[in-house]
């Protein structure tokens, strides 16, 4: 009885809301409709090129990575987590891990540093406009430059009988020339060093921009407060630099981990595995071992450890 | 003005929404497309071969080689995609994983046995008999299974290139032929001092093909080989002894300085600017070297085989060759192409231009107007025979690159020879 009654009650609401409600003609509720619609459609072209450029991509390379023998086999068969554990417990792969860490955390921080350094040197009004013009476009050549001609440079100046063997051992007075990218002690540093060198004058352009933001009027105020140079670049210069700092960093971790090129091209992992990183693991596991399995496996991980920093990235963008 | 600028708006929104549509009926069509690939409506099939030969032959004459083909195939068109080895290596890896190989492809015999287990290049042997192509005049042919996956279409072989200056200085009056003889001369050059040694290996890993042509090729001379009955033996007698002579050079101190990541292209380098007195290299080299230091004196010679061997000598090879794609629609036409390619005429010509030796077996190049090195390397190539254990193995560049990580192991006194043959001989099995 009591779901009749509720039936019952609500009838009469519905139709006492109907006439206050005037009824849309039928083509204004197409248009409407069809309107609706036209933020899609401008939006189209747009969504099938993500769709086709990286959504594709992308779950093609995660379901490779849940399958044996993908590519190189008619039908590969569905492996489960075996690849992902082939990979986490591969020496090499996790040497590429830890050299990976070693080069983006060393990298990202004497970008930072040296970017830092090198801008205020840049900013500082101790130095005439002229000066100034002229070492901005020699610190920012290096970042001007192609992977392949900085790789190309570098063996070349890096090589045993190079340019910087012959200066350390005729002014530097070292008794032999290092073997600089073959030599397994030096060769992670050697690479780190390169990339270092390529990566610091965009920091530099970017943390330039950030302190010809910085209103003079805190330096002004901390000064007449009594605060010493290093106390303005610690309590100013530094709180006001934060946001673009951090986010150059991770900007900076994201993209050293991606680097592939720079190594292929001097030490190609080598040697003996010392600057073997994800990036050229996976490229060797793809296309010299033919193992696309192990290294769609291995490319999610490197893709979910990004995720892992974008993450903080679009946390940052959104604070700010 | 309201009125007026709702009307415009209203306009734009229309024009855009025309463009979107156009958009996203264009998308699909080229989505839809395709379904025909290479055939025109007059009956003329355009095949798309895929190979880095043309950047490395004189500007325009590999063009000119199929502009003939074309006047003699007016019903076949070729549309040539070229570009440097590595790129077209990693472009056919790509195509065959997603099926999408050019019609015809310029392969590498260490690609052969993985393109032919993925099902990406179609067997040749099917496609001569459909021609009727007599295969006797081939010099060789590439199988994996009994069946042949790809002919080689010009051999460009790896001697052993002698600075005379440097070997003249070092008091060493001939090549070395022995590898009594090369320590001695290797050790003589290296006192010469300042950065000269006497010898330079290559050792990187991003392409390590120096395991194939600089520390193989000494076994292939004296005889020996790293197979047995198909399968890897690496532990045999001969591959230790080659080893264990290549390490002896490195703990003399003959070995240029960086080999563990030397690429092969310095190694050429090292050897044009006079700063090592012995190399393996391709004779493909050779107009490089002469071009880049024309006042270098050098020759070829045999490589150095273990004293007291009086075999032939094997000479390490590597080889343009030619293959078709499966998914080709156009077979029957592919292999007209191929079989221009392997004519007597074009394949002499062909030869001649790469400064390379002939697929085809009685095709004979003119020597005429080349370097007379070429004539002197072609008679130790008809002397010796022609010696790539590589070529069909699968996986060949990672066996490579693993044997490559080992003898670093053993080369930097980590491991010992035995260790690194071992480890080598398990690696390479597994890939069996």
């Amino acid at each position: 009885m009591e779901p009749a009654k509720l039936d019952h009650a609500a009838r009469p609401r519905a139709a006492a809301v109907t006439p206050e409600t005037p009824a849309a003609p039928a083509g204004k509720a197409r248009r409407f409709s069809a309107r609706g619609f036209v933020p899609y459609g401008y939006l189209s072209p747009t969504m099938i090129l993500v769709f086709v450029l990286m959504v594709i991509p992308i779950a093609m390379v995660v379901s490779y990575s849940f399958k044996d023998n993908v590519i190189v086999e008619q039908n590969p068969v569905f492996a489960g987590l075996a690849n992902y554990t082939e990979v986490l417990t591969d020496p090499d792969f996790l040497a590429a891990l830890k050299n990976t860490f070693i080069f983006i955390t060393v990298s990202t921080v004497a970008h930072l540093i040296l970017g830092l350094a090198f801008a205020m040197m840049l900013n500082t009004p101790l130095l005439g406009g002229v000066t100034k013009a002229i070492f901005r476009i020699v610190y920012i050549l290096p970042w001007l430059f192609t992977v392949a001609v900085i790789a190309v440079i570098w063996r070349l100046m890096l090589d045993p009988s190079g340019v910087v063997n012959y200066i350390l051992t005729t002014v530097g007075g070292m008794q032999e020339g290092v073997n600089w990218l073959s030599d397994p002690s030096t060769a992670l540093w050697a690479l780190t060093f390169i990339n270092i060198w390529a990566g610091f004058p965009f920091f530099m352009i970017s943390i330039l921009a950030g302190l010809q933001g910085i209103s003079p009027d805190l330096y002004e105020a901390a000064s007449v407060d009594g605060a010493n140079s290093f106390q303005q670049f610690r309590n100013v210069t530094i709180p006001q630099l934060r946001p673009v700092l951090i986010s150059m960093a991770v900007l900076d971790l994201i993209w050293t981990s991606q680097q592939f090129a720079l190594i292929w091209m001097t030490t190609g992992g080598g040697p003996l595995n010392v600057t073997e990183m994800l990036s050229t693991y996976t490229y060797k596991q793809a296309f010299s071992s033919y193992e696309f399995a192990t290294a769609s496996a291995s490319a999610v991980i490197v893709l979910l450890l990004t995720m892992i920093l974008a993450f903080f990235y679009v946390r940052l963008q959104k604070e700010r | 003005m309201t009125g007026g600028g709702t009307g415009l708006h209203g306009r734009l929104r229309r024009l855009l929404g025309v463009m979107v549509a156009a958009t996203m009926v264009g998308a699909a069509a080229v989505g839809c497309g395709g379904s025909d690939e290479g055939s025109s409506g007059d009956g003329t099939v355009t095949l798309e071969f895929a190979q880095w030969w043309a950047p490395e032959l004189p500007a325009g004459s590999f063009d000119k080689l199929m502009t003939e083909f074309t006047t003699q195939n007016p019903t076949i068109k070729v549309k040539l995609l070229s570009g440097p080895y590595a790129s077209t290596k990693q472009q056919l890896v790509s195509g065959a994983a997603s099926k999408t190989l050019p019609d015809v492809v310029g392969l590498d015999g260490a690609w052969v046995s993985d393109f032919a287990k993925q099902g990406a290049i179609a067997d040749l042997t099917a496609l001569m008999a459909d021609a009727k192509y007599d295969s006797s005049q081939l010099a060789s042919q590439i199988q994996v299974k009994g069946k042949t996956y790809m002919i080689p279409v010009v051999n460009f072989v790896y001697p052993m290139f002698v600075n005379n200056d440097l070997l003249t200085k070092a008091g060493v009056s001939a090549p070395p032929s022995t590898r009594t003889e090369f320590l001695d001369a290797a050790k003589k050059v290296s006192a010469l001092g300042g950065n000269v040694k006497g010898w330079a290996l290559p050792l990187d890993t991003a392409v390590p093909n120096g395991i194939q042509n600089d520390v193989m090729s000494w076994l292939w001379a004296s005889g020996g080989s790293m197979l047995k009955d198909g399968q890897p033996d690496l532990t045999n007698a001969q591959v230790k002894s080659t080893v264990e002579y290549v390490k002896s050079l490195n703990d003399a101190g003959v070995i240029a300085p960086g080999s563990l990541t030397m690429k092969e292209q310095d190694k050429v380098e090292k050897f044009t600017t006079g700063q090592v007195g012995m190399v393996i290299d391709s004779l493909a080299h050779i107009t490089l070297i002469k071009k880049n230091n024309p006042t270098l004196k050098f020759t070829v010679a045999p490589i150095p085989a273990e004293d007291g061997y009086t075999g032939k000598r094997g000479i390490p090879y590597a080889s343009w060759g030619i293959g078709v794609a499966d998914s080709s629609k156009h077979k029957a036409e592919a292999f007209k192409l191929v079989q221009f390619l392997m004519s007597e005429q074009t394949n002499a010509q062909l030869s001649t231009l790469a400064n390379g030796f002939p697929g085809n077996k009685t095709a004979e190049p003119d020597f005429s107007t080349s370097d007379p090195l070429f004539k002197t390397a072609f008679d130790i190539y008809q002397a010796g025979t022609p010696a790539n254990e590589f070529v069909g193995l699968p996986k060949s560049e990672d066996l490579m690159r693993s044997f490559d990580e080992q003898l670093q192991l053993a080369l930097t006194g980590k491991q010992t020879v035995d260790e690194a043959l071992t480890k080598s001989q398990q690696a390479w099995a597994s890939e069996f």
